[in-house]
């Protein structure tokens, strides 16, 4: 029954700060167990539809359904949905005050009502597939940036959800660490678990996305699988765009 | 160095030398030395030594004043603090709430609250629920009597300073951290409670022991509440054996007393906010 419904459904979504327009109409779908890559420029509302799709921002207008639920519904219980929607930040946002453990057991205790026991096997379950099973009583502060990022991924998978959202996860990461947990995602992946990733990545969208969808401007300039996409773009603007993500070195020509 | 020098700079030096400023600001120093000691020489030469032990260390009358200098009056200065401080502490935290509400009636309510009771002088709040509050409901009875109107008054006052600190708190708590905790499918209230207040009040303690400092003093205002001998706190008792002894010393050693408290208590603070400043 899930795998008829889309996984994410968007239609017709715009969303304005103040007099802002930063989407401008976007239609769009994921179907269960599909990864979809988002890249576009700085400033083209990647991160403001990926936080449209649960709710973090208000959509102005139009749909956005998550597993058939309208989450712009105002009847719908928000915080149930969220539960089954992983959202992976670039600051990964772990809880300071928290250690490792409880970082990844307090939701499931506070909001799903697990025991402690429960909860901190799961959490362990977790920890072992980021590969982070030794550093359960560390303190966020006491780990690099990769190793924040993979609890921060733990995290979300220990409330179970259907679906993950991935913000530039790798952006704030040193080059040497961001291996690590693109490795941590392509696992995900392989598992077939439904992705939504905003990334400046090429080689993980290349590799592992079913399609890449490339926005500028508030809207959707082009979309399809990644050899298309990434290898023979159609747009200019996506042109322009591959050209200095994969080339940044190369003199531009002027415009 | 040398190249730094303009021509004109340089003439001057040649004609007529200059004292460098390394110099000058060591003569500087030599003259506010010999200020200082001069101050001293001249304080010890007019003051009536003798006459300032009588009064400020007479041992004899320090005596008398123990073992209820300790078990009544520094006590009772405590468990004012204390209860005051707890009073003002949840008090605080509700206006703080009420204040970053989206219900704008609460915000109005919680900023008057604070300028309100900032702007009284503590003083006045303490006669109001000593007197005034008795006076206008005379059946009301306080919790614990006096204990519950001194606790309620140093409340009233320390919530509205207290709530300010909260608020500047919750706001220097990173956005991000209320996100993350309701993308995990938190309420507002249980992200508020389990992520977002926990780190404020981490990077607040420094300001709230300041405040309670400041609690620690404001407790001597009991003085104008009529009080037994029982609930007497370092001020009050100090008075009164000053009078009853005939001497300043009581008040000296009430004054010690509330020091001994509140020179470790600052250093605890600034301790505190090193440690806070070196962690960012
Ligand atoms: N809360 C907000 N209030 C006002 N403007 C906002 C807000 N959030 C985003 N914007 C604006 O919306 C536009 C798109 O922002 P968004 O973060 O979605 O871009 P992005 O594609 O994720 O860019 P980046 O690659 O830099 O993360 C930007 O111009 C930004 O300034
Ligand atoms: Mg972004």
């Amino acid at each position: 029954m899930a795998d008829m419904t889309a996984a994410i459904e968007i239609q017709g979504l715009h969303k304005s700060f103040g007099d802002v327009e930063v989407l401008r109409g976007i239609d769009f779908t994921v179907a269960p167990g599909e990864v979809v890559c988002v890249v576009g420029p700085s400033g083209s509302g990647k991160s403001t539809l990926l936080r449209c799709v649960n709710l973090l921002e208000e959509p102005t207008s139009g749909t956005v359904t998550v597993g058939g639920v309208d989450m712009t519904d105002p009847d719908i219980d928000l915080d149930a949905m969220r539960r089954r929607i992983g959202m992976v930040f670039q600051q990964f946002n772990l809880f300071p005050h928290l250690n490792v453990l409880d970082n990844l057991t307090i939701a499931q205790r506070r909001v799903l009502g697990r025991g402690r026991e429960e909860a901190g096997r799961i959490a362990r379950e977790n920890l072992a597939k980021v590969g982070l099973a030794d550093r359960e009583d560390s303190f966020p502060s006491q780990l690099s940036g990769g190793q924040q990022q993979r609890v921060a991924i733990a995290r979300a998978l220990s409330m179970g959800p259907g679906l993950m959202l991935f913000d530039e996860p790798t952006s704030a990461l040193d080059p040497e660490l961001v291996g690590d947990v693109l490795g941590v995602m392509r696992t995900l992946a392989d598992e077939g678990m439904t992705m939504m990733v905003v990334t400046h990545e090429m080689g993980f969208a290349r590799d592992v996305a079913d399609r890449v969808v490339f926005m500028d401007g508030g809207r959707v300039v082009e979309e399809g699988a990644p050899e298309d996409v990434l290898a023979r773009p159609e747009h200019p603007r996506t042109q322009a765009f591959l050209a200095r993500v994969l080339h940044p070195n190369a003199v531009q020509p002027e415009a | 160095m040398t190249t730094l020098i303009t021509g004109k700079d340089r003439e001057e030096t040649a004609g007529r030398p200059r004292m460098s400023p390394r110099r000058r600001r060591r003569i500087s120093r030599g003259v506010q030395y010999a200020v200082f000691v001069v101050a001293v020489v001249v304080v010890g030469a007019l003051a009536d030594w003798q006459q300032l032990q009588e009064q400020f260390l007479d041992l004899s009358v320090a005596q008398r004043l123990f073992p209820e200098l300790i078990t009544v009056a520094l006590l009772n200065t405590v468990v004012y603090t204390l209860t005051g401080f707890g009073v003002g502490l949840v008090l605080g935290l509700v206006v703080a709430l009420m204040r970053l509400s989206s219900v704008a009636p609460y915000r109005w309510l919680a900023m008057a609250y604070i300028e309100f009771f900032r702007g009284l002088p503590a003083l006045l709040i303490f006669i109001f629920v000593g007197v005034g509050v008795p006076l206008a409901f005379p059946g009301i009875v306080f919790p614990g009597e006096t204990y519950g109107q001194v606790a309620c008054a140093l409340g009233l006052v320390s919530a509205a300073y207290m709530a300010e600190t909260i608020r500047a708190g919750i706001q220097a708590v990173p956005r991000g951290q209320l996100e993350a905790a309701r993308t995990l499918g938190m309420s507002h209230a249980t992200a508020m409670r389990s992520i977002v207040i926990p780190q404020a009040f981490r990077i607040i303690v420094p300001p709230l022991t300041n405040e309670m400092v400041l609690l620690f003093k404001d407790s001597s205002l009991v003085l104008f509440l009529g009080v037994t001998l029982q609930q007497r706190e370092l001020t009050k008792f100090g008075r009164d054996l000053a009078s009853t002894t005939a001497n300043t010393t009581p008040i000296f050693v009430a004054g010690l007393c509330y020091l001994l408290v509140t020179v470790p208590l600052g250093y605890l603070v600034r301790r505190l906010e090193a440690r806070h400043a070196q962690a960012r």
